[in-house]
């Protein structure tokens, strides 16, 4: 039952922040915000690829730095008061993602380090990479035919 | 420069995510499901590559740059290893964030103790 509750209570923590607000300005702080994420990832590149750093690693690197900070930003509690304004500009950017994952491992570790911690932590990400990953395959499948 | 077409791209992608959670009730879970799939085919037609180039991060920091780093990677694997890249791509691209993901997130969680529910 309690389980239920807090899964439950964690994917709509966004869609209960504010029932009566109005569209427009859930939007003008989902843009704010999604946009100065983007922004930092912005300069993370920037910054790697004027030292000469290949596409592929400088987006690997911004990646793992962006979760990185998502991560510690969730664990010290800040990334759901973010959230809390923000809704789509924290949810939709790979920082989300990140706070999916590290969210429920923290929440759950009380329920054991393998069922709990272990598997919890896929309780939204699991999902993103089974949908991801095979729409992928489904393209990649149809380019191979293609070529 | 990169930096004003990245805040408005990504903000733009922001907002259309918003209006989905404002107008249709989707969990943030949906969301994400729905964001990078709608990358991965996006990419996929050939549309969203041009979102990437004029809007860098702004287009590959939301999870809709997930599924186009996928896609990406599963067509550059097709290209050099045939048939068989068609699996190996995808993850092979987007492995440092899944790793670094998966990784802190454990680390996160052996560290830190859930916060007291009120």
């Amino acid at each position: 039952m309690n389980q239920q509750f807090t899964k439950d209570e964690y994917s709509k923590f966004v869609d209960k922040k504010s029932p009566n607000s109005h569209l427009a300005k859930d939007m003008a702080w989902a843009f704010i915000v999604g946009g100065i994420i983007c922004t930092i990832g912005q300069g993370i590149m920037n910054f790697f690829t004027a030292r000469g750093l290949p596409k592929e690693t400088v987006s690997s690197i911004t990646s793992i730095l962006l979760i990185l900070i998502a991560v510690i930003l969730t664990a010290l509690d800040l990334y759901d008061s973010i959230g809390k304004r923000a809704g789509a500009g924290s949810v939709v950017p790979i920082t989300g993602f990140a706070n999916s994952i590290a969210s429920p491992a923290i929440e759950y570790k009380t329920e054991g380090y393998v069922m709990g911690l272990g598997a919890k932590m896929f309780t939204v990400a699991g999902p993103v990479l089974v949908y991801g990953i095979s729409a992928s395959i489904v393209v990649g499948f149809i380019y191979f035919l293609m070529h | 420069m990169s930096y004003l077409t990245a805040f408005i791209t990504g903000g733009i992608i922001c907002a259309i995510g918003q209006i989905l959670i404002d107008k249709t009730k989707l969990t943030s879970a949906r969301i994400l499901v729905a964001f990078i799939v709608a990358g991965v085919i996006l990419t996929g037609l050939g549309i969203y590559e041009p979102i990437v180039k004029w809007g860098g991060a702004g287009a590959t920091v939301p999870l809709t740059g997930f599924g186009y780093s996928l896609v990406k990677g599963v067509i550059k694997d097709v290209n050099s290893y045939g048939f068989l890249g068609i699996f190996t791509g995808g993850l092979k691209a987007t492995a440092g964030g899944i790793a670094a993901a998966v990784f802190f997130s454990l680390l996160a969680g052996l560290i830190f103790r859930p916060k007291i529910k009120t």
